[in-house]
């Protein structure tokens, strides 16, 4: 991938202007791995993040959480935590001067708990004071005195019709019903499936954290690293009770999201302190308060159906997904209609029956992490076409390639498939591909120990390990979906400096680490033809520019910035044509204004230094992506979503079968990103997702008994180290899509969705367990322990109509 | 208490520490360096490690008395002005950064361990960067810039 090199050729005839400095290509533009323009300083440690805020004079606040999952308030009694020295004040429910609950899609979360408790960890005070211990100190002796009530902590539990409702709205949150085809099918060859997948954390480095500034006018500047600023600005707005311009809001440096910082933390609160003391207020979660301090993504467990032909067409699929949602909504409804939406895979699936739910529990909240409902489809109908591919006696491979979603495709939920689906392309690729030495058991003598299951606790010099190899391919949505308006600010400024043309760039994008910072500067670069060129802080004084979510920050707002680029262009090549006279094709490159006639050599008409002089130009552009439409509630069709991107991997493993150690030999992926705008940042988000993914297989898993988390750090929750992440081989695919700026896909979330599906196959084909649970344990592959769903034969309730041979 | 150390060559001092301070805390938020980062303070991210005379340590698991006369060195004081240090160069050049906020913590791994071993195998880049936590990149842009920071080194001899 390259910059487009024919806005760069430099004139070699005569031109009408006076001779001007040299023309210097610019350089960073799109197609190059661009540097990061903040990497000097986060290598340096001089970029400022949330948590390093500081200002003079400022308080620590912190925050009084419920022990109990599920309980109702008697009292507060603040008294004793007011007599600690240093401490600024105390804040209940009664404190909140708007409204008293928050929440991204539904307003259901109390930002300050009275009455009802909905899960351990529920926010029911808040303290300001001097230093941190001194709050926390004081927030321990605020004294709550709770009626403890047992919690509901199974999904379908809170289902049934006698258990107690923790909404007024009920236990069910959504129900996304997804009828396609023949519902009464019949199939050679079914199988029947039970999967469960467990909650995983998002674990960003970065605590959420953030300082509020109280202007002494009665409103607030709120500086904190956050997924989407206006979303947090409209919850402010409606509990702070002041009026939107009152509240302005700065992104602070985000030290990772991947979901966790979509919904409100630190946001309410610490202006609900700054406001009530007049003095700055930071807040900084320690990473067990992170844990119950933000949601994760969602338990489920997926019952799944498959019927095919003898020669291993696919007939049907029948499903049925249960989330946990937690205690209050979070993006529970967009996820479950997400996994509804996408839970047959990347196949031609002619008969469908999908129901996915969501419910209340009092388990944590959950809501948004990368991949968004499809991870959990994935490992569901991937797992399915292995045992699918076992009963019919094919290729796991061949079988995904026999029924492989292509351009037109039908979804089941009646949506065409418009552009590049290139599920086969992946597979070939991945199956293509090399495979490491030393399979097999060739070889072992000579491999390091460190390279073995176990490493240097030298628990098997290659005895009894095994390797396996398996294969998932996913697909998931890019950018808001289902009538949601989704839509990207980008304001950008092009002006003369010290006699050098600079653009700013400014939207509200947030630079969670993905490199949206060093896209819009690549755009400007490339549209506008202007080396310097910056980013300015993202903030509240430009408008929204949705949430770096659903992959959508690269079509979103880089779709903005360009638009923004082609109106400042309009209007510099306008006032080229008025002031100078100049006809024919005119295009910026390189600094200047040229004449680029078909079959001309481009000729200079001037400088930008030269034609603005003292002007400036200035566009600001709301770029939406072509609009999409909800499903009908009875027979889930409709257009749910404007785009998707496909995504593969291939798992290579070694297990210790005795001890139920593993060591992941090398993951390979292939991925259709579209067009790879800046491809070093596109292997890194391959690179990463894939180590998400591998996480959720092998060793991620917020643990849960009585609604309570019993692994509230990283000593407890495992994420991957660099032992624990292989090489990832990569092949990127660019093939471009028709309806987004560039051609570009979502990158983000497609390796995450496919990478924990692909390691459970390569731990199934090593062992010959079922393996029906992620993250798979050491005691589910040595067989110490079945899984429950490894225990439980076929679910009598599961609609089980299909006749012929059952597996 | 009051606390006195030597901070990236200069001699610098706290007042009114209380006791329970974590080294981590002092350089943070009472001497104006917060490259050391907090991502779980309790020794697993690796994510705030520094030079405790000489040795690589996880700040916030030093309690700020332990570091009284001591020399400390961070990731403030590794580049020369505008001069980036090799380590750090690498780091940007791989794109091993992503949030960045693992970034701190490995570069003053990667730090020891070029000085102890300056031509590191793969394995040994993993187990000496083993105690420090990423979640973005995937480690595989940690190890291009770890052995380009060592391939550099080795032309610079």
């Amino acid at each position: 991938m390259r910059g487009d090199r024919s806005l760069r050729a430099t004139s070699s005839r005569p031109t009408r202007q006076r001779p001007a400095a040299p023309v210097t290509p610019v350089t960073g533009g799109l197609g190059e791995s661009a540097r990061r323009p903040d990497a000097t300083l986060k290598v340096k440690g001089e970029f400022a993040y949330s948590s390093d805020l500081w200002a003079e004079g400022m308080l620590w606040g912190t925050t009084v959480r419920s022990p109990h999952p599920r309980a109702k308030i008697r009292s507060i009694d603040v008294s004793e935590a007011l007599m600690v020295a240093g401490l600024a004040t105390v804040l209940t429910a009664d404190d909140v001067p708007g409204r008293k609950t928050f929440g991204m899609e539904v307003p259901d979360q109390p930002v300050l708990a009275w009455g009802d408790i909905r899960y351990q960890g529920e926010a029911v005070a808040l303290v300001a004071a001097d230093h941190p211990e001194t709050a926390r100190r004081a927030a321990a002796l605020v004294r709550v005195d709770y009626e403890v009530l047992d919690p509901v902590v199974d999904a379908e539990a809170a289902m049934a019709p006698d258990a107690p409702a923790l909404h007024p709205s009920g236990n069910v949150l959504k129900h996304v019903k997804v009828r396609h085809g023949d519902q009464q099918p019949t199939a050679d060859v079914v199988v029947t499936g039970e999967y469960e997948v467990g909650m995983q954390d998002q674990a960003p480095l970065g605590p959420e954290s953030g300082l509020a500034i109280p202007d002494g006018e009665g409103g607030i500047d709120l500086y904190v690293a956050t997924q989407w600023l206006h979303v947090d600005h409209d919850q402010l707005v409606a509990s702070l009770d002041l009026r939107p311009a009152q509240i302005r809001m700065t992104m602070a440096g985000i030290g990772g999201a991947f979901g966790a910082r979509e919904d409100i933390s630190i946001q309410i609160h610490a202006c609900l302190l700054a406001l009530r003391t007049g003095r700055p207020v930071k807040m900084s979660y320690s990473r067990q308060e992170s844990f119950v301090g933000h949601v994760h993504r969602h338990p489920a467990r997926l019952q799944y159906e498959h019927g095919a032909t003898r020669d291993g067409r696919l007939v049907c699929v029948k499903t049925r997904i249960v989330f946990d949602g937690g205690a209050y909504a979070s993006s529970s409804n967009a996820v479950c209609l997400n996994a509804a939406t996408f839970a047959c895979g990347p196949y031609e699936v002619p008969n469908a029956t999908i129901d996915c739910y969501v419910t209340y529990t009092n388990n944590p909240p959950c809501g948004a992490m990368r991949g968004f409902g499809a991870v959990q489809a994935c490992f569901g109908y991937e797992s399915q076409m292995d045992k699918l591919a076992a009963a019919l006696g094919m290729d796991p491979v061949e079988l995904r390639l026999a029924n492989a979603m292509r351009e037109g495709t039908s979804l089941p939920t009646g949506q065409r498939v418009e552009g590049p689906a290139p599920v086969a392309e992946i597979l070939r690729s991945l199956r293509a591909m090399p495979l490491p030495p030393n399979a097999d058991g060739a070889g072992e003598a000579e491999r390091d120990l460190r390279e073995l299951p176990g490493g240097v606790s030298n628990t098997t010099h290659g005895e009894g390990v095994r390797r396996g190899v398996g294969y998932a391919v996913g697909y998931k949505n890019i950018a808001f979906s289902a009538g949601f308006d989704d839509y990207a600010t980008a304001r950008v400024r092009l002006s003369v400096v010290a006699g050098e043309p600079i653009a700013e760039v400014h939207s509200a994008a947030a630079e969670v680490g993905q490199g949206v910072v060093t896209l819009q500067l690549q755009i400007v670069r490339t549209e506008l033809g202007v080396q310097r060129a910056v980013v300015l802080p993202a903030d509240t004084q430009v408008g929204s520019a949705g949430s770096s979510s659903a992959s959508r920050q690269t079509w979103m707002t880089g779709g903005a910035v360009k638009a923004a680029c082609e109106a400042v262009r309009e209007r510099v090549l306008a006032l080229a044509a008025s002031k100078l006279g100049a006809t024919g094709r005119l295009v910026l490159a390189d600094g200047a204004v040229l004449v680029a006639d078909a079959g001309a050599a481009p000729t200079r008409v001037s400088t930008l230094a030269d034609l603005l002089g003292a002007e400036v130009v200035e566009e600001t552009v709301e770029y939406r992506h072509a609009p999409t439409e909800d499903l009908d509630p009875e027979t889930g069709q409709g257009n749910a979503h404007v785009g998707f991107a496909f995504a593969g991997h291939r798992a290579v493993v070694d297990v210790d079968t005795e001890l139920g150690l593993v060591k992941v030999v090398e993951m390979a992926t292939a991925q259709d990103v579209g067009r790879a705008l800046n491809p070093q940042a596109v292997e890194g988000q391959l690179q990463g997702g894939t180590a998400q993914g591998l996480g959720l297989a092998l060793m991620e898993e917020i643990q849960i008994s009585g609604g309570k988390v019993r692994n509230p750090s990283f000593t407890d929750y495992l994420i991957p180290t660099i032992l624990d992440m292989p090489p990832v081989r990569m092949d990127i695919l660019e093939l471009g899509n028709p309806v987004s700026p560039y051609g570009v896909k979502g990158v983000g979330e497609p390796p995450t969705i496919s990478s924990p599906a692909a390691v459970a196959a390569a731990l199934r084909a090593a062992t010959g367990r079922a393996l029906r649970r992620i993250p798979v344990r050491p005691e589910h592959i040595t067989g110490l322990l079945e899984t429950r769903t490894d225990a439980v034969p076929d679910d009598p309730t599961k609609p089980a109509r299909i006749s012929a041979e059952t597996q | 208490m009051q606390l006195h150390c030597k901070v990236n060559g200069e001699p610098r001092e706290a007042d009114g520490v209380w006791e329970g301070e974590s080294l981590l805390y002092v350089l943070r938020e009472r001497l104006g360096l917060p490259g050391s980062k907090n991502a779980c303070e309790q020794g697993e991210c690796g994510s705030c490690s520094v030079y405790l005379d000489g040795t690589l340590v996880c700040a916030c698991l030093v309690a700020a008395g332990q570091a009284e006369g001591a020399r400390i060195e961070t990731v403030e004081g590794l580049a020369d002005g505008d001069i980036l240090h090799p380590v750090q160069q690498a780091y940007v050049a791989a794109g091993a950064v992503q949030c960045g906020f693992c970034t701190p913590g490995l570069i003053m791994a990667t730090h020891d361990l070029l000085r102890r071993i300056s031509a590191p195998t793969d394995v040994a880049i993993r187990e000496a960067l083993a105690g420090n936590l990423c979640r973005c990149t995937g480690y595989e842009k940690i190890l291009d810039a770890v052995r380009m920071a060592a391939a550099n080194a080795r032309v610079g001899e």
